[in-house]
């Protein structure tokens, strides 16, 4: 097992407020780590410090070995850290297929000059985009809407896409910050199916964020718990659901 | 969504991205480009001007499109831009003795430079900042044309030679027509495959959401000023072409009301579409010229009517913008779209 993920002592703070207290853990490269915790316990506050939206004051973020302190948000998705969010953030008046070849952006590489021409470079190159994508679509089950705009579609499948996009970045490790709320059963059902398929078929290393416990508890190889910023618990499933600590902060003391 | 009429399937991946896909999409684009080949043939002097300016502000407006419309950058210095590429091709062919093919390509990169320069603050501000930002270009660089005299000549104007291409001199209204279409044609192509493909993408991404833009790996920074860099490029180009037709220019026609004049357009004809910023810059060239057309044949019947019209034509004008902002207020593009949509499911609509 090689850590893929490593958070080490990280501290951030917005004013007064402490979003996150000497937090370290590790992911293992092909799990599916979950990050729970009550409201504001700020799980939401790690991923950005992963994405590279905040910065902490302390401590240390390295992916694959190398450290991420200094490097720009759009340079860590090209080291291979994807992302989805908890309040959609699609690109709103454009196809699904455009929102997903967006995704391939940094697999491609026609300049200014060749997309302008488009004749024999960067329509080979397109094209060649365009297959892969098709598989993500497969994969997807999104086949049927490929052409509409995204603001067409329902929550349920907006989230679906901004899934697809994150895939077409090939990335290693996919951040994903409640991907399932606000879905019915079967929604959820299909959510679980793809994440538990893209970890095994692609090996991708899932961080997680979910307030359902029973999927959480049914798909995690290991779960850690925030509460008010702090790690106050960490585990395979099974330990977790034990963990005195942890059936407090969700429950409160008898 | 693209509909395709029954009986076209796509079967490759090459046939869903191709521009034109139909026969009859091909037909019918080579009988308008064959009408346009022709319409200096059949047009007398006064209509063919008139084509030759909506040509130069359609590459202006296209221009701007990719800024505004693509990238989602609102600027409010386009009209400056192109008069930096009226000067600066101007000068290069009266003092340098650069030849006129070289010096138009050459007055679209200083141009751009230009446009790089006053994009820089783009990094930081957004929306109407950027506006306000912008507006500072303008500012300035029309100080500039009006200041610096020992080479702009001021408002004195300063005259500006014929284009000459190979020995060819494109001194006329006739032959300067086909030096237009040919650019203007160009400029279109251009800008709609760098729509389709990675970089137009790229700049729609930012506009749609720089947030999400940036997490796909997109660096703001660099397509923002390369928003800038094309649209300022296009601009350079209008402008050059301007210049060597109205072979005298003076800073009055690139105030700030040119560069309205260019947002006009755009959000008329369609914002972020090639076809909007064409359809806007014909709208806006030929509302006047319609204006004045209608206060001249109706001035036979009433005599004070020429008079009425000369002092309330920028009202009317004016009016006219607003009334088009609140019945079609996503432009004249969606409008054409509609109207295709219509006839492709007719009479089924369902």
């Amino acid at each position: 097992m090689t850590p893929i993920l490593q958070i080490e002592h990280v501290s951030l703070s917005f004013g007064g407020v402490n979003a996150l207290t000497d937090v370290s853990f590790q992911v293992q490269k092909g799990q599916i780590y979950s990050l729970i915790g009550p409201n504001g316990a700020g799980k939401t506050s790690l991923l950005n410090s992963v994405s590279g939206f905040y910065h902490p004051q302390q401590g240390s973020i390295s992916f694959d070995g190398q450290e991420l302190n200094q490097i720009p948000p759009h340079k860590r998705a090209r080291l291979g850290i994807a992302r989805t969010f908890q309040n959609i953030e699609l690109f709103q008046h454009m196809s699904v297929l455009d929102n997903l070849m967006l995704g391939a952006h940094n697999q491609l590489s026609a300049g200014v000059f060749s997309s302008g021409i488009y004749w024999k470079w960067a329509e080979k190159e397109e094209l060649a985009a365009r297959r892969e994508i098709e598989d993500i679509i497969d994969f997807l089950e999104i086949e049927n809407i490929r052409y509409q705009p995204i603001g067409q579609l329902s929550y349920g499948l907006q989230k679906r896409v901004e899934l697809g996009r994150a895939l077409a970045l090939r990335p290693q490790i996919i951040l994903m910050d409640e991907p399932m709320a606000g879905m019915t059963v079967e929604e959820k059902q299909d959510m679980v199916r793809f994440i538990i398929d893209m970890n095994e078929e692609h090996d991708t290393t899932i961080l997680l964020i979910e307030h359902d416990m029973g999927v959480v508890m049914d798909v995690s190889d290991y779960v850690t718990v925030l509460d008010f910023g702090r790690l106050i618990g960490e585990g395979t499933p099974a330990e977790i659901r034990k963990n005195q600590q942890v059936i407090e902060a969700y429950i409160g003391q008898q | 969504m693209n509909r395709l009429p029954s009986g076209v399937f796509n079967t490759s991946y090459q046939q869903d991205a191709q521009l034109f896909r139909t026969p009859v999409q091909r037909i019918s684009l080579a009988a308008f480009l064959v009408a346009l080949i022709a319409f200096p043939f059949v047009g007398n002097a006064y209509v063919v001007s008139l084509a030759i300016i909506v040509g130069i502000y359609v590459i202006g407006a296209v221009g701007l499109n990719i800024l505004t419309g693509f990238a989602g950058q609102i600027s409010i210095g386009h009209g400056a831009f192109v008069g930096v590429g009226a000067y600066v091709s101007a000068i290069l062919v009266a003092e340098a003795g650069v030849p006129f093919l070289i010096a138009m390509p050459l007055a679209g990169l200083v141009t751009a430079c230009v446009g790089l320069g006053f994009g820089l603050p783009s990094l930081r501000v957004k929306g109407l900042y950027l506006a306000i930002a912008t507006l500072s270009a303008q500012v300035i660089l029309n100080y500039i044309m009006n200041n610096w005299s020992s080479v702009t000549k001021g408002t004195s104007g300063l005259p500006v030679d014929s284009p000459e291409i190979l020995g060819f001199v494109f001194n006329n209204d006739f032959s300067y027509y086909f030096l237009v279409l040919a650019v203007a044609i160009l400029a279109l192509l251009f800008a709609r495959n760098l729509q389709r493909t990675r970089i137009g993408r790229a700049m729609t991404a930012i506009r749609d959401n720089d947030l999400a833009a940036e997490l796909i790996g997109i660096n703001l920074f660099r397509y923002k000023l390369t928003a800038f860099f094309i649209s300022s490029f296009y601009a350079g180009i209008a402008g050059s072409l301007w210049a060597h037709y109205v072979t005298l220019i003076t800073p009055e026609h690139f105030t700030i009301v040119e560069s309205i004049n260019y947002l006009a357009a755009i959000i008329i004809g369609g914002i972020g579409s090639v076809l909007g910023a064409v359809l806007g810059a014909v709208f806006m060239v030929l509302l006047p010229e319609v204006l004045r057309l209608l206060s001249d044949s109706l001035s036979g019947i009433f005599p004070n009517v020429g008079l009425f019209f000369s002092a309330m034509k920028d009202v009317i004008f004016g009016l006219i913008i607003i009334l088009f902002l609140i019945y079609e207020p996503r432009g004249l593009n969606h409008r054409w779209q509609m109207i295709k949509a219509y006839w492709k499911l007719w009479p089924f609509s369902y």
